[in-house]
């Protein structure tokens, strides 16, 4: 779980009328840090075709365990893979899948959230029982029974059902959040005067109340992003995320990876350091908007 | 105060006969056939007439509405059923592995809060120095580092600077103090740190929400010292949320520490999860579904009481 | 630059091999050994898994067994004095042993062998009979005296003595099972050289001598204790002491950790493994109803150049085609290299394999590999046939499947190659080909091929009693199916033993069912 938690106001030391850019730099150093290796990890992704030496499911005999060199910068692994070129591509699995499933579990969540609160009744009770009964339980089982339910259905090379189980535990979360926001936006003046007007329920929903939770909204998608990071790398650890010879970092250090220890030490230590800088800087760059957008936010 | 407990665990039963009907039929929906994985996962010629015979001992010819009766008549017996597997009773498959899992979490706890609480005060203490930062950047890096990893590295560290690492299989703390504490001490080391962040991060935002209230700026203003101040005044305030924070995850852990026995071989709950989810061992899965909800459930309700007993303002009725 | 060091595994065999027969059985100890998984069920009959075979079966005996290693294999009478086959494959006689009794002190008759058999045969309701099917060419057991036993059969099986030596056929107490025929799934009682102590689940199983085994002087242990542990649990646990081997197989890697950590009290045993990975196309799938396209995907797979790489990571390294290297009846030489993928030029067989598909229409070919979800060797296994097959262009989606999902996969027919594997206790033809037959004939192919040829040669083949004749049925077979190529092995797997030096008198059988007996392993202490 990518806690958030209340932070600093630093909004009485933001020069008034600059760049927002600028003034998030000057108020939000370590988030800007974050953002630079965020921003380092799309490169990566994007590009990795051109900046990964090798075909990350290149199997090459001749080269198998190898340490670090100038031809295989982090080493090989133990089908003579180069480990950097896995990694490069690792950056692809994991914003595909981090972004992707972060995308639609705040989405749900939101719908979900903005939806109990803003009908209450029966409604929002149905579903704030659901949510409780969702958070009950450890992120990592719910995943895994959904796993176990759904199996695999891969589209487009993405296991879909895998996005289905790391969005999932993410829903009841965001719920909790749109629902307290909406519920104080569902007050004011302007809501009443649309309801007024005879607008439909879903109108209102959709054009007064979802715009008004954009902030909470973001502010979680980067948090859920680092932690769908974080537990797809742990399921396709467990064998139940992303399958070989597919270039992810958990599955990098999973099955008989652990074999080879002490044989061949970078291949533990690369894909960690990748997995926790990752998660790091989307934590840091999460936790930085909330500072910034929205101080008051409880999570 | 005991009405209220009453009228709590009242309200508990519904919600878990939600997840045990859930779980039910959730799990009867999950592809894949647990008889067929008993008899051939070992490349055994078995033909289909064993494969209906076995499911026929295992009562899963039933109709799935029978199936559910007799579930359900079962749980108002507390009787879980037997593993499709081993065809013991899931309660006493449990009760095997329960003792690990349940005290690598205390540990953990214990680990986290010891760092916790005197780093989180630090922070508030400190706001805004290096101090903070530093130890703040500590805290969202353990957020960041996957437990299975550290772990990973916690072995390798043990390996390299020791050449030792801790006996595999479960001794009692009580047969053997030493061996029990040598081996479980580095996975709760490993869940403890990530652990310790949450609830590090917690304590310090608690403190500087708790130190801006009047009754401190009162006891400032009467000049009283300030580091009475955060002991006397702050920190016991600020324990409230800190409690909490502890309590849900030390209900987390119960079920959560599924990578971390995995790397560190151990016998608990969260391998029979991962053996059970694998084989499809439908009742034991249900089984531990019921247990973590649980566990949650009465987790929540003690730190609720303990936020009464600590927080004179609250009065529970 | 550090390269995978590996160690001369060869010497070690030599060393310890040659040890044991120089040295006289010592008396007493115990045996700790490690077990990488649970039994299901403790009823032999029922069970699958070496997990039980190796805590359980050492309780008990069975009419015959196995013994030497696998370079020098046979069955001997086990419980039985002496076994007779008829010239014509009519009938086995047993004699049974005069002095082989139950743990409870009661007297093995040829009543218990019957009701064993019976059980296996014709299981009561509410018992699981895992191997039913392999004695369905048996008419009836018949119990002339005390200790004789005739086995009458409805027609001749070739494989009939293979299956008498079964380790799973334990033999159980008559009056028992009359009073509860699930008495063997909750109890153990047996003939076998040691009585049980305890399971504890999870945890570890023990058992102690039995005095009243029926050999003499055996069995030299006083016991043994066997330690149920994940499979990666099994290096740090023997380095550290807490057991001394691990009877099913371990990793080359593994085995390189054990024998740098163990030092001089290593003893490694190398061999082959009676199991292969093997990889099957969805003939009901288009274009894999095509023989080209089959044929080039075999023929693309670089077997002879990967077996010695993968050797050293993984469990896979012979290359052979549907029977053991090293078995009789096994093609092998120029015959195995004419088969299409077998051939050492992979040159040309890849030019080969592209213009294959090129012919069949499908250049650029896109195929979906169901593999399953274990570490060892399926997914090396995986890793290897892709790359491949990205060699002459092929694209290939990977999906690993735990094994309740790839068993489903497999029923479902949803796939377009799966890996898949063969496992048995002994060689046997008639088990290692029931996997290429058609759908009709055996439950557990996969390919949905409709050549009904092979199944002639495996009736054929398996009603076969004169050895020569029978190897010419099953050469053809195995000819015909790697032409055809529904089904293909991808590599045979090794089986790597290392256990402390002080344990002697184990015998490597290239399967981890059989020599589970413990009865003539001692402890040099």
């Amino acid at each position: 779980m990518a806690d958030v938690t209340a932070g600093d106001a630093f909004a009485d030391k933001i020069p008034k009328r600059t760049n927002p850019i600028v003034k998030f730099i000057v108020a939000q150093p370590l988030g800007f840090v974050g953002f630079l290796i965020v921003l380092l990890y799309f490169v990566l992704a994007v590009g990795a075709q051109w900046i990964a030496p090798y075909h990350p499911e290149e199997v090459d005999f001749g080269a198998m365990l190898t340490g670090p060199s100038p031809e295989h910068l982090f080493g090989t692994d133990q089908y003579g893979r180069d480990v950097f070129s896995r990694l490069v591509y690792g950056a692809r699995t994991a914003l595909a899948v981090g972004m992707l499933s972060a995308i639609v579990g705040c989405t749900l969540g939101a719908i979900l959230g903005a939806t109990s609160g803003y009908f209450g009744g029966i409604i929002d009770n149905v579903i704030q029982r659901l949510v409780d009964i969702m958070l009950s339980f450890p992120i990592i089982v719910l995943a895994m029974v959904v796993v176990a339910v759904l199996g695999r259905n891969m589209i487009a090379g993405i296991d879909a059902n895998l996005i289905v189980a790391i969005a999932l535990p993410m829903v009841p979360k965001m719920a909790r959040i749109a629902r307290s926001s909406t519920l104080s936006i569902a007050q004011m003046p302007f809501i009443d005067a649309a309801r007024a007007a005879g607008y439909s329920h879903a109108r209102i929903v959709l054009r007064h109340i979802l715009p008004n939770i954009v902030a909470p909204y973001l502010i979680m998608l980067t948090a859920f992003i680092a932690q769908a990071i974080l537990l797809e790398a742990s399921l396709s650890f467990l064998g139940l995320g992303v399958t070989e010879p597919t270039a992810a970092w958990g599955l990098m250090l999973s099955g008989s990876s652990a074999d080879f220890y002490q044989a061949a030490p970078w291949m533990i230590l690369f894909p960690g350091l990748a997995i926790t800088l990752a998660v790091f800087a989307f934590n840091l760059l999460g936790d930085s908007l909330r500072d910034w957008l929205d101080p008051k936010m409880k999570v | 105060m005991l009405g209220y407990i009453v009228r709590r665990l009242l309200m508990v039963i519904p919600t878990l006969i939600g997840v045990a009907v859930a779980v039910f039929f959730l799990i009867r929906v999950m592809p894949g056939d647990p008889v067929v994985v008993k008899l051939r996962a070992d490349g055994a010629a078995v033909t289909e007439e064993t494969i209906q015979a076995e499911r026929k001992r295992l009562g899963l010819d039933k109709p799935l509405m029978v199936q559910f009766t007799d579930y359900m008549i079962g749980l108002t017996r507390l009787d879980l059923g037997k593993s499709l597997w081993t065809g013991e009773s899931v309660a006493n498959e449990i009760a095997i592995r329960f003792p690990v899992t349940l005290q690598v979490a205390i540990m953990a706890t214990l680990i986290a809060v010891l760092i916790a609480v005197p780093l989180g005060t630090l922070c508030a203490v400190y706001r805004d120095t290096w101090i903070d930062n530093l130890i703040r950047v500590l805290a969202v890096s353990g957020l960041a580092i996957p437990g299975f990893w550290l772990g990973m590295l916690i072995i390798l560290a043990l390996l390299y600077f020791f050449n030792w690492l801790p006996k595999i299989g479960y001794v009692s703390i009580f047969e053997d103090p030493v061996a029990n504490l040598s081996a479980l001490f580095w996975p709760a080391l490993s869940v403890g740190y990530r652990y310790a962040a949450v609830v590090t991060r917690m304590m310090r935002s608690a403190l500087l929400e708790v130190m801006r209230e009047d009754y401190i700026r009162t006891a400032r203003a009467k000049g009283v010292y300030e580091s009475l101040v955060t002991r006397r005044h702050g920190l016991r305030n600020a324990l409230l949320p800190v409690v909490t924070v502890v309590g849900l995850e030390f209900a987390f852990l119960i079920g959560g520490l599924v990578v971390t026995e995995q790397v560190f071989n151990l016998n608990g709950i969260g391998k029979l999860f991962v053996d059970a989810t694998a084989r499809g061992d439908f009742t034991l899965i249900q089984g531990l579904v019921l247990l973590i909800a649980t566990v949650f459930v009465v987790v929540n309700l003690l730190v609720d009481l303990l936020y009464a007993a600590l927080d004179p303002r609250i009065r529970l009725t | 630059m550090k390269k995978l060091t590996l160690l001369s595994a060869t010497a070690l065999v030599a060393l310890g091999g040659g040890l044991a027969e120089a040295q006289t059985p010592k008396k007493g100890g115990t045996l700790n050994f490690a077990v990488v998984a649970e039994p299901p069920t403790i009823d032999c009959h029922a069970v699958t898994t070496f997990a039980f075979a190796h805590p359980g079966l050492p309780h008990y005996s069975k009419l015959l067994k196995w013994k030497g290693d696998y370079k020098n294999l046979k069955i001997v009478p086990d419980a039985a004095e002496s076994f007779e086959q008829a010239p014509d494959g009519m009938t086995y006689t047993f004699k049974l042993r005069q002095n082989v009794k139950f743990h409870d002190g009661a007297p093995m008759t040829s009543e218990d062998v019957k009701a064993s058999y019976d059980r296996i045969i014709n299981p009561p309701e509410g018992v699981v009979s895992a191997r039913r099917s392999l004695y369905a060419d048996i008419k009836s057991v018949e119990t002339p005296d005390a200790h004789t036993v005739v086995f009458r059969m409805k027609q001749p099986n070739a494989s009939m003595l293979t299956h008498f030596a079964s380790p799973w056929n334990c033999i159980y107490r008559a009056a028992k099972l009359k009073e509860d025929p699930q008495f063997p799934a909750k109890t153990i009682l047996g003939t076998g050289a040691y009585e049980f102590v305890e399971y504890v689940k999870g945890s570890h199983w023990t058992a102690k001598r039995f005095d009243g085994y029926f050999l003499p002087d055996r069995p030299y242990l006083d016991g043994y204790k066997a330690f149920f542990v994940k499979s990666n649990a099994v290096v740090t646990g023997m380095i550290g002491g807490q057991f001394d081997g691990e009877f099913r197989g371990r990793t080359p890697t593994e085995r390189d950790q054990l024998v740098a950590g163990m030092k001089e009290n290593a003893t490694v045993v190398d061999g082959p493994w009676v199991t292969n990975l093997m990889f099957t196309f969805n003939t009901q799938k288009k274009p894999f109803d095509d023989v080209r396209v089959r044929q080039a995907l075999t023929l693309a797979i670089d077997r002879w150049g990967g077996a010695p790489a993968l050797s050293k990571i993984s469990m896979l390294r012979d290359v052979s085609g549907l029977l053991r290297p090293g078995y009789e009846y096994a093609l092998a030489g120029a015959e195995l290299e004419a088969l299409p993928g077998f051939s050492k030029d992979i040159a040309k067989s890849r030019e080969r394999a592209k213009q294959l598909l090129k012919e069949a229409g499908v250049p650029n070919l896109k195929v979906k590999l169901v593999n399953r979800n274990v570490a060892e060797p399926y997914t090396p296994g995986g890793i290897f046939l892709i790359d491949q097959w990205r060699r002459i262009g092929v694209e290939v989606e990977h999906t690993q499947l735990e094994t309740k999902l790839f068993f489903d996969a497999m029923k479902e027919g949803n796939f377009d190659v799966l890996v898949e594997f063969i496992s048995d206790f002994a060689d046997d033809p008639s088990a290692q080909f029931d996997k290429f037959l058609t759908k009709e004939k055996s439950s557990q192919a996969a390919s949905g091929h409709n050549d009904k040829k092979l199944d002639e040669l495996f009736d054929k083949q398996a009603r076969e009693i004169d050895p020569v004749k029978r190897k010419a049925l099953v050469n053809e077979f195995e000819r015909h199916a790697l032409t055809q190529v529904y089904s293909a092995p991808l590599l045979w797997w090794q089986r790597i033993i290392v256990h402390h030096k002080k344990i002697k008198g184990w015998e490597h059988q290239a399967n981890h069912f059989t020599a589970t007996d413990l009865v003539d392993v001692w402890l040099d202490q």
